[in-house]
């Protein structure tokens, strides 16, 4: 099911998604689309903010929050990040990190149509993720899908380069996401430095002297 | 969707630094360095020589490859990130089958992540404090590559060796969270399950062929 899934995905993400970040790139000078770019990137923060707190990270949490002050003010509604210039860390926490962090595990990989990887925790944590995501800063369903459009449009406009990565790096690329994404959220949950599980000495691997 | 594109190019581009940063290693001679010391010394002079280099950002992957062999491959024991990659079965291959499976999986990180060379522009190196309690024979060391967009998580994994290239041999890469030879183990067995060792290193070389094709045309284009 996942694998369908996936190759799904993969041509939504042909025949739709990527020709309408390349036209992005393309009609929008990179000014404006660094601008769209920070905007969307504050009201992410905010949400980043919470979750450090619901973690007990005080630190990540105070300089998130000078963070979203300052660019929300000074950074004009957050189309300039004046933080990251100055230094503040940006940081991503969601609520799948969160309870990772109070100990739920991931479960299994859960490939989503249209959203992509995710595990089974996280997956529980979406509605709420979502709740919390830019577009729904706005008022009125159509804005809020226009946002939405544009947020994902201006997500995938970052990564037209990386568009044929998938296909040359892996000799199976359902595999190398998913093994690849797990990982990853565990690196996440632990900010950065999970518990090694993989044995670099295995005994079956290596000849025996 | 989105989530796996970011991942993975931002894998490439960390991956590409990470390699390069090891350019200048043979530049080494101190012989007591500490491992984090040795990261942050060729980190930064490698990038600025990416940066100066135009050609070798321009994808041209026979010239990185020589590079690759000349510059990088003295200080990472990649036989020994093969292995691990490979799984049990690497045990029962012939030298000849472990040479080769070494030689394909090396072109394959190598073509697959040249491209991502070209994205080398304003970035600087940041390497964190050495976590306390680390083995000598399992070290790793945390880096960040700071540029325009997000920082990109770098780790290196290395293993003490006196004597041999600048003391330390590197022998897994983390990108974004990611450590390579965790992610290319399953892909791995599953062709060795299906058609042992010959099987692999046939895979890895049609792979390996079909990505030439494919690069040779993007650059002409």
């Amino acid at each position: 099911m996942n694998r369908k899934v996936f190759a799904f995905n993969e041509k939504l993400d042909q025949y739709l998604m990527r020709p309408v970040a390349q036209a992005y790139v393309d009609v929008l000078p990179s000014f404006v689309r660094t601008g769209v770019h920070n905007f969307m990137g504050n009201l992410a923060d905010v949400w980043t903010f919470v979750n450090a707190g619901l973690q007990l990270k005080g630190q990540a949490a105070a300089e998130t929050f000078v963070r979203v002050a300052v660019n929300s003010t000074l950074g004009l509604y957050g189309v300039l990040d004046i933080a990251t210039e100055a230094g503040i860390e940006k940081r991503k926490e969601d609520l799948g990190q969160t309870l990772g962090f109070w100990g739920v595990k991931p479960g299994p990989f859960v490939m989503l149509p249209v959203l992509g990887p995710a595990t089974l925790r996280d997956t529980v944590a979406l509605p709420v993720d979502w709740k919390a995501s830019p577009s729904q800063y706005f008022q009125g369903p159509n804005t809020r899908t226009g946002m939405t459009l544009l947020n994902a449009t201006e997500k995938r406009a970052g990564l037209l380069k990386a568009s044929d990565t998938l296909k040359q790096a892996s000799l199976d690329p359902y595999s190398f996401v998913r093994d690849g994404w797990l990982q990853k959220r565990e690196n996440d949950v632990y900010d950065g430095n999970p518990p090694a599980d993989f044995d670099y000495n295995d005994p079956d691997v290596f000849e025996q002297p | 969707m989105l989530n796996t594109l970011n991942l993975l190019s931002r894998r490439s581009l960390g991956l590409v630094l990470a390699l390069s940063v090891l350019l200048l290693a043979p530049l080494a001679h101190a012989e007591d360095e500490a491992a984090d010391a040795f990261i942050k010394r060729v980190s930064t002079e490698t990038l600025d020589l990416v940066k100066a280099d135009k050609t070798l950002r321009s994808g041209d992957t026979t010239r990185i490859m020589g590079m690759v062999d000349a510059k990088l491959m003295p200080h990472v024991n990649f036989r020994r990130m093969t292995a691990l990659a490979t799984g049990p079965a690497w045990r029962k291959a012939t030298p000849e089958q472990q040479k080769r499976l070494q030689d394909e999986f090396k072109t394959l990180l190598v073509r697959t992540y040249s491209g991502a060379l070209s994205q080398v522009s304003d970035q600087s190196v940041v390497v964190k404090p050495l976590r306390p309690g680390q083995d000598d024979k399992n070290l790793v060391v945390n880096t960040e590559v700071r540029g325009k967009g997000d920082p990109i998580q770098l780790d290196y994994r290395l293993e003490k060796t006196p004597g041999e290239g600048a003391g330390w041999l590197i022998y897994d890469l983390n990108v974004l969270g990611v450590w390579l030879i965790e992610n290319y183990r399953t892909q791995f067995t599953k062709e060795v399950n299906a058609g042992g060792i010959d099987g692999l290193i046939n895979s890895l070389a049609e792979r390996n062929k079909a990505n030439a094709g494919a690069n040779a045309t993007a650059r002409k284009s």
